[in-house]
Parts: C-alpha cells; sequence; structure tokens
C-alpha cells in the first residue's frame, strides 16, 4: 500500500515535472526541472530496492551530465528564441510522426502484456539491501561483452573531444 | 513506531543544531586562529573574549536587508542558496558519529544511517551542491558572480574526480562502502588508514579544501579580483545560507576524513584508559582538529593562480589518484593471496 502511494506520487511528480522541461521559456529553467526529474527516478529506483543504481543515476545524470549541459546554456546566449524553421507546416508533421511512433510502441509493449501475463523470464532473485556486488557480478560475467563495448565507445568519444578540440593548438 | 519516527526525529534535531551550533563557533575560531597568527587579539568585544560574537554576527544577518537585483532571475536566485546548503546537511545523514551505545537500556546507533551505499551517496549528494553555485552566480544577472560561477563549478567538477577515485582506494582496503563498516575494518585492521594509505589522504585534502572553495583554492570568491564571486550579488539571510553551506561543507569533508581515514570513533590506541571516553567525542575531537588545520592552511598559504590549480588537479592528483587505486588494489590481491 506505502509503496503504492509511493510510486504513484513519484510518478505523477515525474510526469508533471517533464511536462514543465518542455514547457518552460528559460533553457536554465528546463535544465532544473530536468535535474529535479532525475532525482525522482532515482526515488523510484530506491522504490524497487536498487539504491545502487539510485546513486548512480544522481551521480552520472544529475550531478555529471546536466552540469555540463548547464554550461553549454550558460555560455551560449540564449536570451533570443530559437528561430522557426522556415517550412511552419514541417513542425507539426514531425510532431505527428513521433507521437505516432510512441503510441505504437505502447500499444506493443501493452498487446505483448496481454499476450503472455505470466512473463517467460524467471523474476529475478529478489535483489538484497547489498545490490552493488551483485551489480559487479553481472557487468562482468554476463553482460562483460556489452560492457567493454560501452567503454571503448566512451573512450572514443573522448578522444575524439580532445582531437577537435585541439586542432587549432 | 518509536524507532521509526521518534527517534530519528530526535537525531536529526539534535544533528542539526549540533552542526548549526559548531558553524557559529567555528566562523568565531577562525577569526581568532586568523588574528592568533597575525599576532592580533581578534573578536574581544562582544562578551569576554568575543564568546558571544556569532550570536551578534547571526542577528545581524537576519535584521539585514535581503535586496534582490532587478534584472535576476528571482525564482533560480531564491532557490540557489537552498540546492546549495541542503546537500551540505543531508550528508551529515551517513556519518556515523558514535557506535551503538544504550540509552536508558535501548540500544541507539550514534548516526541517522547506516546505508549500504553510504560512501557514494556522499558523493552524489555533494556532485549536487555544484547547481547552487552555478544558479548563484548566474540568476544574479551580474559580471563577477558570472566569473566566479563559473570558475568555481570547473574547480568543482576536476576536483571530485579526484577526491572520488580516493573513496574508491578506501573501498578496495576496507571491503565495504558503508562508512560503519569502514570504521570497523579500521578497528580490524588495528592501524587507521590514514597510516595505511597517506597518500590517499593527501588527495582526499587536497580535493577537500578545493571542493569546499577553502584557501588556498578560494578562487571563485577571490577578492581582489572577482570582488565576492559567485555570491557578491547576496545580502542579508540569503548571503547567510551560503555562508552557512560553505562551514558546513568543511565540517562534512573533516567529518568524512575521520571516518574514512582516522578511524572515525575509535580512539587512539585500543587500551583501557582511552576505552573510557564514549566514542563520539573521539570523533568530534579529531574532526575538530582537521577543521584546525583547514583554518591554519588558509592563514598559512597565499592563493593559487587558476591556471596553477586547473594544472594540480588534472595534472597531479588525477594521476597520483589513479596510480594510487592500482597500488592499493595489487597491495590488497597480494596480501589475500
Amino acid at each position: 500500500m506505502g509503496q503504492a502511494i509511493a510510486f504513484y506520487t513519484l510518478a505523477a511528480l515525474i510526469l508533471g515535472f517533464s511536462v514543465l522541461v518542455i514547457t518552460a521559456k528559460s533553457a536554465v529553467h528546463s535544465i532544473l526541472f530536468l535535474v529535479a526529474d532525475f532525482l525522482f527516478v532515482a526515488g523510484l529506483y530506491v522504490l524497487l530496492g536498487a539504491q545502487f543504481l539510485a546513486v548512480i543515476q544522481v551521480v552520472v545524470y544529475a550531478g555529471g551530465i546536466m552540469v555540463l549541459y548547464l554550461f553549454v546554456v550558460m555560455l551560449v546566449n540564449l536570451k533570443r528564441p530559437p528561430e522557426a524553421h522556415q517550412d511552419r507546416r514541417r513542425r507539426s508533421r514531425l510532431g505527428l510522426l513521433f507521437s505516432l511512433v510512441v503510441c505504437a510502441e505502447l500499444v506493443l509493449i501493452g498487446a505483448y502484456k496481454l499476450a503472455s501475463p505470466a512473463s517467460l523470464v524467471p523474476p529475478a532473485a529478489p535483489m538484497g539491501p547489498h545490490n552493488v556486488e551483485q551489480v559487479g557480478w553481472l557487468l562482468y560475467t554476463d553482460y562483460l561483452i556489452p560492457f567493454e563495448v560501452a567503454s571503448m565507445l566512451l573512450l572514443v568519444a573522448m578522444i575524439g573531444a580532445i582531437v577537435l578540440a585541439r586542432r587549432e593548438l | 513506531m518509536i524507532d521509526l519516527i521518534v527517534l530519528p526525529l530526535i537525531k536529526i534535531v539534535i544533528v542539526l543544531t549540533g552542526i548549526l551550533v559548531t558553524v557559529m563557533y567555528l566562523v568565531l575560531l577562525e577569526r581568532k586562529v586568523q588574528a592568533w597568527v597575525q599576532v592580533r587579539l581578534g573578536p574581544m568585544r562582544v562578551g569576554p573574549h568575543g564568546v558571544l560574537q556569532p550570536i551578534a554576527d547571526v542577528l545581524k544577518l537576519f535584521i539585514k536587508e535581503d535586496i534582490t537585483p532587478v534584472r535576476a532571475d528571482k525564482w533560480v536566485y531564491t532557490l540557489a542558496p537552498i540546492i546549495v546548503l541542503v546537500p551540505a546537511l543531508i550528508a551529515f545523514a551517513v556519518i556515523p558519529f558514535g557506535p551503538e551505545v544504550s540509552i536508558f537500556g535501548k540500544p541507539v546507533p550514534l548516526y541517522l544511517a547506516d546505508l549500504n551505499i553510504g560512501v557514494l551517496y556522499v558523493v552524489a549528494v555533494a556532485s549536487i551542491g555544484v547547481y547552487g553555485i552555478i544558479l548563484g552566480g548566474w540568476s544574479s544577472n551580474s559580471k563577477y558572480p558570472l566569473l566566479g560561477a563559473l570558475r568555481s563549478s570547473a574547480q568543482l567538477i576536476s576536483y571530485e574526480l579526484a577526491v572520488t577515485m580516493t573513496f574508491v582506494a578506501v573501498i578496495l582496503a576496507s571491503g565495504s562502502l558503508s562508512m560503519v563498516q569502514i570504521v570497523e575494518a579500521q578497528r580490524a585492521n588495528g592501524v587507521w588508514f590514514a597510516f595505511v594509505q597517506p597518500v590517499s589522504l593527501f588527495i582526499y585534502f587536497v580535493g577537500g579544501l578545493a571542493e569546499t572553495n577553502r584557501a588556498p583554492f578560494d578562487l571563485p570568491e577571490a577578492e581582489s579580483e572577482l570582488v565576492a564571486g559567485f555570491h557578491t550579488e547576496y545580502s542579508g539571510m540569503r548571503f547567510a545560507l551560503f555562508f552557512l553551506a560553505e562551514y558546513a561543507n568543511m565540517i562534512v569533508v573533516s567529518g568524512i576524513a575521520t571516518t574514512l581515514f582516522f578511524g572515525g570513533w575509535l580512539p587512539p590506541f585500543p587500551s583501557q584508559i582511552f576505552g573510557l571516553v564514549p566514542g563520539w567525542i573521539w570523533f568530534v575531537l579529531k574532526t575538530f582538529l582537521l577543521l584546525y588545520l583547514f583554518l591554519w592552511i588558509r592563514a598559512t598559504l597565499p592563493r593559487y593562480r587558476y591556471d596553477q590549480l586547473m594544472r594540480l588537479g588534472w595534472k597531479l592528483l588525477i594521476p597520483l589518484a589513479l596510480a594510487n587505486i592500482l597500488v592499493v588494489a595489487a597491495v590488497k590481491v597480494a596480501l589475500t593471496r
């Protein structure tokens, strides 16, 4: 019961702040709302018993990536609203397309759920409070290759950024 | 019911009051230490030897006019000091002030929460504090605060990396992310991590100085260049919140250093006489010695130049921290084999 209340409160907050992110006039306000959103998502992880993921969510997304966003927004002067595209109808067409894709996805997920009510994958063993070891174990056994590929991707991005930034030097 | 709500609430009230009083007197201590170093007397007028000076200061801040610049972004301007202060205060939730003690025959742990991810929690909370500084500088809509905020956020992000990596070294040595378990690991080891990992301690403390914007890394508020840095436009209570956050952060950094490197509530030697003193007194004593080090350094060292600060952070501390992790991990593997 308490869990359900907490979940629906968090979900409502996440949705509410997401709407604020895209409706806010100032880009800095948008970023602030997005940070709040990430914190509430971390709350969802805590509710699921995944404290490690929750903290990583705060460190990486709320504390790291969004600070960089804020830097960019502050350094680029955004006082003037971005100019609309020449073709006025283009925006509404793109919007329609994307919303259709999202709707289709939701319908697919719903249909899949209805078709197989008993999930085929056996529910994972309940993650105890000590889930740091479990995450580490999974990363270095079952998901070793994706993990290494992701780290290579990050390395490439890092070197690329340095090469681009130091071209003039 | 009592265990779930009343007891934590009492603890929260005690910890918060403790922090506020400590901050007030830390400011006085700082002024006194600075004065003694410079062969002055420091505050002497309010009360004997100025012991009532903090109260006078707080009263002044309360009744001072609270100014918002006309072209400031009012919401963000109001929010910024709060965003700085709240992380500084909630970091205390995982700092263990002492072991479990029994009060009226009831076992009461002298910490608010023993999270199994305690160290990471501290990192996460600290990373949120950066926003307050950036937003405070940006929303003032003024040049000095903006420059101060940019400097400060670059500094915080750079030194956060090195500090987090020293945490990794300590976690490797203790085998746990929980603050309480780390202290227990030091008891089991029989020696504090400060003596096992002096390099980690050094990097952590230098990083801690930079994270709290203290001298010699107080560039964000270098008076001679930036007036008062990111909080130039703030006055009255809102300025007081920034001030409070800075000193609360100093206490957090010292408290974490005590826990991770100086054995938390453990006495210096496991002997009978030292064992008579309750654990939390040892904790407070060690924390204050570290706080004194902060003040001493401020009175001794001149301010770094900005490029020197960045070079120190990226080219010395981060490689050193990485090498440190490698050495600690290698030693650990060699010892367990």
